[in-house]
C-alpha cells in the first residue's frame, strides 16, 4: 500500500467520524461510560487485593525458645530457623524485650516478673509465601530449643481461604465486566456500521478491495477508542490522586494503604486505553467483515 | 467483449432468473436490455460485474472467465466496468467531487491525476458548479449525472446501467441519454436495462429482450415492442 493511501485512510477516517456525528457520539459515549465503570471497579478490586496482600504478609510465626536455654543455644535455634526452607525473615526479641512488651500491653502488675523473668527469648518468623506458614511452624516446632510455636493456627487458614475466594470473585467480576464492555461497545459500533452498510456495498461496487474498505473503518475504531478513553483516564487520574492524598494523610493503620498512584495510575490508564482501542478495532473489524463477506 | 454461454441461474428461493442464456456483445456496442419486471434483466446485468454468480454456464469478459473468478480478484474486474443504478447509489457522506474521486482512490491514483480526471468528467456531465454539494442537496437528475461521472472516471471499457432513467422525468431522462451517447461515441460499450419505451424507440440501438430468464428477441436496431 502506498504511503499516500495510508494518509488518505487516516484523513478519511477522521472525516467520517465528523460526518457521522451522532453515531460517533453514541460510540464514544458507550466507550466512556463503560471504561469509567471498569476503571472504578479495577481501583476498588486492586486496592482490596493490596489489603489482602498486606493481611497475608502480616501473618507471622512466634517461636519461643526454651526459657532455660543459654545464649549459645538460642543462637543455635536462630541459625536453624533462618536456615529452614521457606523462611524469609527472622526477628530476634530477647526475653527482656518480650517482658517489656507484655508490661506495655497488660499493665505494670507484670513488672513483678522483672526479678524472675519466666519468658523465653522469641523469634518472629515470616514466610516467603504466607501460605507456607503452617508447614514452617510445624517444622520449627520440632527443633530442640523450641519451647512453643504460635501462628494463629486455624484462623490463618480460614483467613487465607476467605482472601482466596475474595480474590477469585474480584477477578471473575473484572473479567465479566470487561466482557460486558466488549459486548456493549462493539455492539454500538456494529449498529453504526450496519447503518452504513450501503456505503460498503457501493465501495465494493466501484472496485475497492476488502482492505481498502476495512482500513478506514478500523482506524475509526481506533479513534473512537482513544476519544472514549480520554475522559475516564483523566477522571481516574484526578480522583485517585486526590483520594490517595486524602486517605494516606489520615491513615495510621499499617495494614491498609492505597496503591501508590505511581505506577498504579500509569498501569490503569494504559489498560483502559488498550481495552478501548482493542474493542474499537475489534468491533469495527467484525462488523465490516460481515458485510464484506455478504 | 461479453460472452455468455448457456447461463443458468436459480436463486435459493427457487426462482429461475436465467434459463440458459447465450449472448455475445461486441466492444463499442450500445445495447438495450428490455423486458417486463421480474423477467431476469437485473440478474442478467449483475452477472456481468459478478454481483451474482450463475448456477451453471460460462461468462467471459474480455476473455476472462468470471464464474470461477476468485473473490479477491473481483475488485479488479469492477475497475474495468462502470455501473449506474436507478437509485444512483452515491455515498451519502461524500461530496459530489469525493464520490467521483473515490473510484480513482481505490486504484491508488495520484491526487493530481484524480483532480484532472474528476474535473474532466464533471465537465462532461455538466456539474462543475456543484462539486462541493452532498448527494441529498442534488436533484434526481443531478445525482444520476454524478453516478454516471463516477462510472466513467476510470475510463472503463464497459458501462452497465440498470434502469438509469427509472426515477427521472422525461426531460432529465433525455439529458442522461445524451451523456450515455457521448460516452458510447468515445468507444465505451454500454449495456442498459430500461423500461423507457420512448428512449428505446427514438434512440435506436441493439435491443435484447428477456422474458422468463430467456432471450426472446435480439435485434440490431430494434424497438421496445408494444407487446411488453
Amino acid at each position: 500500500m502506498k504511503s499516500r493511501t495510508v494518509r488518505r485512510h487516516i484523513r478519511e477516517s477522521f472525516k467520517s467520524l465528523s460526518r457521522n456525528g451522532w453515531m460517533t457520539f453514541a460510540s464514544v459515549s458507550a466507550v466512556t461510560v463503560t471504561l469509567l465503570l471498569i476503571g472504578v471497579f479495577i481501583v476498588i478490586m486492586m486496592n482490596l487485593n493490596q489489603l489482602a496482600d498486606n493481611i497475608e504478609n502480616d501473618v507471622e510465626i512466634k517461636v519461643v525458645a526454651e526459657p532455660g536455654a543459654s545464649e549459645v543455644e538460642v543462637q543455635e535455634l536462630l541459625k536453624e530457623v533462618k536456615e529452614t526452607p521457606g523462611v524469609a525473615e527472622v526477628k530476634y526479641s530477647s526475653r527482656k524485650q518480650e517482658l517489656e512488651r507484655m508490661i506495655q500491653s497488660f499493665g505494670d502488675e507484670l513488672a513483678l516478673y522483672k526479678q524472675d523473668n519466666p519468658l523465653g527469648d522469641a523469634l518472629y518468623v515470616k514466610a516467603d509465601d504466607p501460605k507456607n506458614t503452617a508447614s514452617i511452624a510445624n517444622e520449627i516446632s520440632t527443633y530442640t530449643y523450641t519451647f512453643d510455636v504460635e501462628y494463629g493456627e486455624g484462623k490463618v487458614e480460614k483467613l487465607f481461604n476467605v482472601l482466596k475466594i475474595g480474590r477469585n470473585v474480584g477477578l471473575g467480576l473484572i473479567l465479566a465486566l470487561l466482557f460486558t464492555a466488549m459486548f456493549l461497545i462493539s455492539n454500538t459500533i456494529r449498529l453504526t456500521i450496519v447503518a452504513r452498510r450501503t456505503e460498503i456495498d457501493i465501495m465494493k461496487l466501484v472496485g475497492a478491495t476488502d482492505s481498502f474498505v476495512r482500513i478506514p473503518f478500523m482506524l475509526e475504531g481506533v479513534w473512537l477508542g482513544i476519544f472514549g478513553a480520554v475522559l475516564p483516564m483523566t477522571l481516574m487520574t484526578i480522583f485517585y490522586s486526590k483520594l490517595y492524598d486524602f486517605w494516606e494523610g489520615r491513615l495510621q493503620n499499617q495494614l491498609f494503604h492505597l496503591l501508590d498512584p505511581n505506577p498504579f495510575l500509569l498501569q490503569l490508564n494504559f489498560l483502559l486505553l488498550f481495552v478501548a482501542v482493542f474493542i474499537g478495532v475489534w468491533g469495527s473489524f467484525m462488523s465490516v467483515r460481515k458485510f464484506l463477506k455478504s | 467483449m461479453i460472452v455468455m454461454k448457456n447461463v443458468y441461474k436459480k436463486y435459493p428461493n427457487g426462482v429461475v432468473a436465467s434459463n440458459g442464456i447465450h449472448v455475445e456483445i461486441e466492444k463499442g456496442e450500445f445495447v438495450y436490455v428490455v423486458g417486463p419486471s421480474g423477467a431476469g434483466k437485473s440478474t442478467f446485468i449483475k452477472m456481468m460485474y459478478r454481483e451474482e454468480v450463475p448456477s451453471s454456464g460460462l461468462i467471459y469478459f474480455n476473455n476472462t472467465e468470471l464464474t470461477k473468478m476468485h473473490r479477491k480478484d473481483v475488485p479488479y474486474l469492477r475497475r474495468q466496468i462502470g455501473v449506474v443504478f436507478q437509485d444512483f447509489k452515491l455515498l451519502p457522506k461524500l461530496t459530489v467531487y469525493e464520490n467521483i474521486a473515490y473510484a480513482l482512490e481505490v486504484i491508488e491514483e495520484s491526487p493530481s491525476v484524480i483532480r484532472q480526471k474528476v474535473t474532466e468528467v464533471l465537465k462532461l456531465v455538466g456539474l462543475t458548479r456543484k462539486t462541493r454539494m452532498f448527494p441529498n442537496e442534488l436533484s434526481g437528475g443531478e445525482q444520476q449525472r454524478v453516478s454516471i461521472a463516477r462510472s466513467i472516471v476510470n475510463q472503463p471499457k464497459l458501462v452497465i446501467a440498470d434502469e438509469p432513467t427509472g426515477n427521472l422525468d422525461p426531460e432529465t431522462s433525455w439529458e442522461i441519454m445524451k451523456i450515455f451517447e457521448r460516452i458510447n461515441a468515445q468507444g465505451t460499450t454500454i449495456i442498459m436495462a430500461t423500461h423507457n419505451k420512448d428512449i428505446v424507440d427514438n434512440q435506436p440501438h441493439r435491443v435484447i429482450q428477456i422474458e422468463g430468464g430467456l432471450i426472446t428477441r435480439d435485434e440490431h436496431e430494434g424497438e421496445y415492442s408494444n407487446e411488453i
